[in-house]
């Protein structure tokens, strides 16, 4: 970025910035219900239950819990963004 | 009424609101018919995504994949779940911000160069080919087993419908129609999943029924395990294949999803770049709707299946047993002559006398079940929806690509905006047909084709559009030999197991048990890690470009 010919003005920068705190977090919980408690972690989360229910929990994470929390990230990106926009003055009209 | 009778009565209503919504938003400019002028509500957008998105696989494969293969049938659960937040943080607002009308267009004005775009657009149309194949074909066997014509009727008469509204409406008929079919996909799947779950568990809710009991007191889910074990199947709950493997299809099928042409030009049709990341949400809710209940039919139709034919004698079997072995989709043979069906798995001592295609789980189950006719119907026409939804989305990105990227964009760049229009139409119209030979002549492997499909996507598209708004520092010549390194590998791979020695294709001879499937995600990795290399040979992007960057980046104009 440094070698950058175009100078970049701050609430841009900073805007950018919080968008890349916010989506790397948001990726880092994708990963960590899909890759994590659905597949890596599957087997030692199977040996309890989901309470109330049947299901082994690695199993419930890999074939509903992740999918649900996949539906949140979304929701919590776009009303992160939406007052990241705002707080750096550039929300589009 | 029987099957047929309601058959005809729900496909034809469905067609005839699929042709009267498009006639009443067909397309005038070529704004209209790229991008349905940008205008399309998020909610809407988010309805017309899930139809576009959820092919005639997800409709009617999927539930029976998961049942067949049990854990291991996550990998489409997540992965093609997955794959909606890399699109909705990564690159649909970005997408959106850009404001252009296709994904080649984005990659050649990013990387300022015409070989990236010609790259992107071979990419965009083999992407597109394989899969629309697999949806007419899918048009086909829908119509000939509820209709009872031959396949090939029933491929030509979805390619009628779907000329119609695709050629006359651009993107704009196909939106709206979208959400029509979504309205009626999803119906489709929910009523025989709300039956079926009563039967079986004893409550309405699907979801809740797959995490209940059945009537002994014993989880649904427990039992069918057992049940595998004992027939000698692989167990429903641990699967059998390697861990890195499921973690690299599901890698493969979410990265592919995000990379997939006819599901990004979806958000460009909104006003706005605060629309684009709520409408990804939206597409996702209504993409879950299906997702969430296929894994509780699919633990339904197999508990259903096992007791319905395991050990009893072929006489017995119902109507519908001997009516999809006619379309040898089911097929039965008495290997021990004891005139009882014995279906096992690999691991029982005793011989498998039944082949079940997955394919037909879904669109049997309401008659295993022995729900009422106009449910059986509904299905079918639901299936036509998910399938005719997804092939219009397929053959606008063909049209688009021609007429825009080849045309304007590259050989004919003074093309009026009416003959340009003219050119998206005899596009959209030739793709159609050629779809449709590729459905009366399938290439014989459409599953092996749609893993190619997505595999490409991730290895090619993703990694090129991702490094375009997130490097500053990423060039033409970085991008565009990343595209071909990745692209090369995987279809190198793909071709080596998938078609040249399908008989080496077994774990111990996969890269570190990796099949090809799930090797798109390496490719996408190679294909970063060639583009992050080459880039530092060659110069920097010009300033105008790293204006635009910078532009994309915020929201505000």
């Amino acid at each position: 970025m440094q070698n950058s010919p175009v100078t970049t003005d701050t609430p841009a920068r900073a805007h950018w910035r919080a968008n890349l705190r916010l989506t790397g977090l948001l990726l880092l919980v994708w990963a960590a219900v899909s890759f994590g408690c659905g597949i890596f972690l599957r087997g030692w989360l199977d040996q309890w239950t989901l309470p109330g229910t049947g299901f082994p929990l690695g199993f419930w994470f890999a074939q509903q819990g992740s999918i649900l929390v996949f539906i949140i990230l979304i929701f919590v990106y776009a009303r992160g963004m939406n007052r990241i926009d705002e707080a750096h003055g550039l929300r589009e009209e | 009424m029987d099957i047929q009778a309601w058959t005809f009565l729900l496909v034809g209503l469905s067609f005839a609101l699929y042709v009267g919504v498009a006639v009443f938003s067909r397309a005038k400019s070529t704004q209209e018919f790229y991008v349905a002028g940008g205008h399309v509500p998020p909610l809407a957008n988010g309805m017309a995504t899930a139809a576009d998105w959820m092919s005639a696989a997800s409709f009617m494969s999927m539930a029976g994949l998961i049942s067949m293969m049990g854990y291991d049938g996550s990998v489409y659960l997540m992965g093609w779940t997955g794959g909606f937040v890399l699109l909705a943080l990564l690159l649909a607002p970005y997408l959106r911000k850009f404001g252009k009308f296709t994904v080649p267009d984005f990659v050649g004005d990013r990387y300022e160069s015409r070989v990236a775009r010609v790259v992107a657009v071979v990419c965009a149309l083999f992407i597109s080919f394989t899969y629309v194949g697999g949806q007419m074909r899918g048009v086909g066997i829908v119509l000939s087993r509820f209709l009872e014509v031959k396949v090939e009727t029933g491929v030509i008469l979805g390619m009628g419908v779907v000329f119609f509204y695709a050629v006359l409406g651009g993107m704009k008929g196909i939106t709206w129609t979208q959400v029509a079919q979504y309205c009626v996909l999803i119906c489709a799947y929910l009523i025989p999943a709300i039956f079926l779950s009563i039967m079986v568990a004893g409550t309405p809710i699907p979801q809740l029924g797959f995490g209940g009991a059945g009537a002994d007191g014993v989880p649904l889910l427990q039992r069918l395990d057992g049940l595998h074990r004992e027939l000698g199947f692989a167990s429903y709950l641990d699967g059998s294949k390697g861990l890195l493997d499921v973690a690299c299809i599901t890698a493969a099928l979410m990265i592919g999803t995000a990379g997939l042409p006819h599901v990004i030009v979806r958000f460009y049709t909104v006003p706005r770049v605060r629309d684009a990341r709520k409408s990804v949400g939206w597409a996702l809710i209504f993409i879950a709707l299906l997702y969430l209940t296929a894994p509780a039919v699919a633990l339904f139709a197999r508990t259903n299946l096992l007791d319905t034919v395991n050990g009893q004698p072929y006489e017995a079997m119902p109507d519908w047993f001997k009516q999809w072995e006619q379309t040898q989709l089911l097929s039965w043979q008495d290997r021990n002559g004891d005139g009882l069906i014995q279906y096992v798995g690999a691991a029982s001592a005793s011989a498998n006398e039944l082949t079940v295609n997955s394919d037909i789980i879904v669109l049997a189950n309401p008659e295993i079940a022995g729900l009422p006719n106009w449910v059986i119907a509904l299905v079918a026409a639901g299936a036509l929806a998910a399938a005719l939804s997804t092939a219009a989305g397929l053959l606008l990105v063909v049209s688009s690509t021609i007429s825009h990227d080849l045309l304007k964009r590259t050989f004919l760049p003074r093309i009026t905006e009416k003959g340009e229009l003219i050119a998206a139409r005899c596009a959209a119209a030739a793709a159609v047909v050629a779809a449709g030979w590729l459905g009366i002549h399938p290439p014989g492997f459409v599953a092996e084709v749609v893993a190619f499909a997505f595999g490409l996507a991730a290895s090619s598209f993703f990694p090129a559009l991702l490094l375009g708004v997130f490097s500053l520092r990423m060039n033409a010549a970085g991008a565009i030999s990343g595209m071909i390194a990745g692209l090369g590998f995987t279809s190198s791979y793909i071709l080596w197991f998938k078609f040249l020695h399908p008989e080496l294709s077994n774990p111990a001879n996969w890269w570190f048990g990796i099949s090809p499937e799930g090797i798109g995600a390496l490719g996408a990795a190679l294909n970063f890690a060639v583009a992050l290399l080459v880039c530092r040979l060659r110069p920097p992007p010009s300033a105008a470009v790293q204006r635009l960057i910078q532009d994309i980046r915020v929201p505000k104009a």
